[in-house]
């Protein structure tokens, strides 16, 4: 098994070798096995069965008062099917939050993919726009990227209170713009200051990742392109765009699922219940609070399979463009060998990035 | 061979020009601008935490002064963080303890999971690789609902002990995330690592366990530490699970203690003594992140440049 290891990791791969693996790989298939299964367990305990908890609770709904048949007080749980799911189209729960009248699931469903767009917007503009600035330069980069970490190691709930400090009526915000908006109260500014919390913590860091993908741009590329007589905005369209896509998608990708489940920015800032700013996760986690487990469940998991659907668009739109930069792919293993790089190459920036987010 | 053309071909001025090339005005525009820009990034960035540091330095009556530099500077903020009911050193003991905890644990768990995920052939990998990752963008929401009702030992759940205001009923769900980060992340550090050095240790007679313990551990420490340092700063900054599970502020961690602040101001929004607080809270991750950002920057690239 021990040479199992060493052989088979060898990334030249050849066709004699391969009628080994088969024999050998089995081997090492129980070492990954027994190795893995502690993550995995893990993941099943705090992950996979809450998920099945979820789903199941999301089918029953608390029993309230006096049975109207009996005329008894009944306590515990009924199953109701997909009731929970079928109310937020029933308008039980209407609300009057920026979009008019309606549903309060509704409002937090817009609000959250409203605060999505504009935020994962604003950040990966601002992102590369910091990332070529950064590029340019030859000295004081080490400053600069000490800077930029700041926003990132600030825990969200304490950036959340600072900038109610700062947007407080009377803050300095107001005091700077010579304005007297009432930023925290349950209106429109509201969510642009949740906007403008939310970007400040998260664009530098899109920034960095911007940067690192940048870095490995090639010199000569733009050298050639100069050659050729590109200006720098054709420069920036035609190379360092589509260069810095991979890392770029990848940053995108994992802001916008990280804004989708935002929680601490507006909840510390605004507060609970205002419905300018209420995101699904706060309902959701408002309707737990009232021992009302069935709708927030029901909630929770439309969040998810919101989130899921989103990644899925997200992934197979990058596939389809992964395929079509690169050249005609010959399949199989080439191709899984690529996307292995491609993994490996993310990973990182992917594993930070997700750390990156103010939820 | 190319020199030789030049100096034929040019007289000795032309050659003096070519040796010390002119800045263009351009370059020179664009250098400043670049530098301008800088400083903007920096501003940007450092602006809002100087306010959140001028703040904390006020009396704590001045709480929503707008003056940029503190007068009088005082640091009974910082005196008022850890009176009486704010429980504000309790609430740190306890968040070194959940953050510590689950560090610890991701780590041990998810280092051997990274190595065979980074060095193992099996079937289902990219399956796995896949479920970790995913597992990582997964909303917590979804998780506190049902782990509430468990905790709490309500229907259905009557057979599970009561854990709410108990360290493990925060240690559980933070590693939901800080797992397959953890594990995401020592995957790609071990990825980098040449499998010949292992091959040599087993050459000379390594078990492949001693070949990890002794060759790889040792050469992978950097991102080790690295991947440390990401988990701790990530399970410090949770909020959401800790606000669920821990009502009792003393089992809260200091996330959820800055929140509910009361001060000892009274009535008002003890802002003063609030940023104080989230000074102590961000000032040591601050100070991390500086001493490593290098490494962090550094192993965020070293993926893309290979």
């Amino acid at each position: 098994m021990a040479t199992a290891t060493a052989v088979e990791s060898k990334p030249s791969g050849s066709a004699p070798r391969k009628a080994r693996k088969n024999a050998l790989s089995d081997g090492q298939g129980r070492l990954s096995a027994i190795l893995l299964s502690p993550t995995l367990l893990v993941i099943l305990v705090v992950v996979g069965i809450p998920i099945i908890l979820s789903i199941r609770e999301s089918l029953f709904l608390a029993n309230d008062g006096i049975n109207p048949e009996t005329g008894l007080v009944e306590s515990g749980e009924k199953f109701v099917g997909l009731q929970n799911y079928t109310d937020i189209f029933a308008g039980q729960n209407q609300v009057v939050g920026a979009y008019g009248t309606i549903d309060r699931f509704w409002n937090a469903f817009i609000n959250t993919s409203l605060f999505t767009i504009t935020c994962v917007l604003l950040e990966t503009i601002l992102g590369v726009a910091m990332a070529l600035i950064m590029a340019k330069a030859f000295r004081g980069r080490g400053f600069v990227r000490a800077g930029i970490l700041v926003p990132w190691a600030i825990p969200t709930i304490v950036s959340a209170l600072m900038w109610k400090l700062i947007f407080d009526e009377s803050g300095v915000m107001n005091r700077i713009l010579g304005t007297k908006i009432l930023w925290l109260a349950d209106d429109n500014p509201a969510f642009w200051a949740v906007v403008i919390a939310d970007v400040w913590k998260t664009a530098p860091f899109i920034g960095l990742l911007t940067l690192a993908g940048l870095q490995t741009i090639p010199a000569e590329v733009y050298e050639a392109a100069k050659v050729d007589g590109a200006n720098a905005w054709q420069q920036f369209i035609r190379i360092t765009l589509p260069m810095v896509k991979p890392t770029l998608v990848v940053a995108v990708l994992f802001r916008t699922l990280d804004t989708m489940r935002m929680f601490d920015l507006p909840w510390g800032m605004v507060g609970q219940g205002k419905y300018y700013v209420e995101t699904l996760s706060i309902f959701a986690y408002q309707e737990a609070g009232q021992q009302r487990y069935g709708p927030a469940s029901a909630y929770s998991i439309i969040l998810f399979v919101y989130i899921m659907l989103v990644a899925y668009l997200f992934v197979k739109i990058l596939g389809a463009d992964v395929v079509g930069d690169a050249a005609p792919p010959k399949k199989t293993k080439r191709k899984k060998k690529r996307q292995d790089q491609e993994a490996g190459k993310s990973a990182e920036t992917a594993a930070l990035e997700s750390m990156g987010g103010a939820h | 061979m190319s020199t030789t053309t030049v100096e034929e071909s040019t007289s000795q001025a032309e050659i003096e020009k070519l040796a010390h090339p002119k800045r263009s005005r351009k370059a020179l525009v664009g250098m400043i601008a670049s530098y301008v820009g800088m400083a903007a990034i920096v501003i940007y960035c450092i602006l809002p935490f100087y306010w959140m540091v001028v703040s904390s330095l006020r009396l704590p009556t001045e709480g929503r002064s707008t003056e940029f530099i503190p007068n009088p500077p005082s640091v009974d903020n910082f005196a008022g963080v850890f009176a009486g009911t704010n429980n504000f050193g309790r609430a740190l003991i306890n968040s070194v303890i959940v953050s510590g905890s689950t560090t610890i644990l991701t780590l041990i768990i998810g280092m051997v999971a990274a190595y065979a995920l980074a060095r193992l052939k099996f079937w289902g990998k990219t399956m796995v690789l896949g479920l970790i990752i995913s597992c990582s963008m997964f909303p917590q929401i979804t998780l506190i609902i049902p782990l509430l009702k468990m905790f709490s030992s309500t229907t259905p759940f009557e057979w599970f002990p009561y854990w709410i205001n108990t360290y493990q009923a925060l240690i559980l769900p933070t590693l939901s995330f800080a797992l397959p980060l953890a594990v995401w992340n020592l995957t790609a550090f071990f990825r980098q690592l040449p499998v010949e050095l292992e091959q040599a240790a087993m050459v000379d007679g390594c078990t492949p366990g001693q070949a990890f313990r002794k060759v790889i551990l040792p050469l992978a420490a950097p991102g080790v530490f690295t991947t440390a340092i990401i988990t701790f700063i990530a399970a410090w900054n949770e909020f959401l699970i800790a606000l669920t599970f821990a009502p009792d502020p003393s089992i809260q961690t200091a996330t959820v203690a800055i929140s509910k602040f009361t001060g000892t101001t009274g009535f008002d929004t003890p802002y003063g003594t609030i940023m104080a607080a989230g000074v102590i809270v961000t000032v040591p991750l601050l100070l991390a992140v500086l001493i490593f950002q290098r490494r962090i920057v550094a192993g965020l690239s070293a993926g893309g440049v290979k």
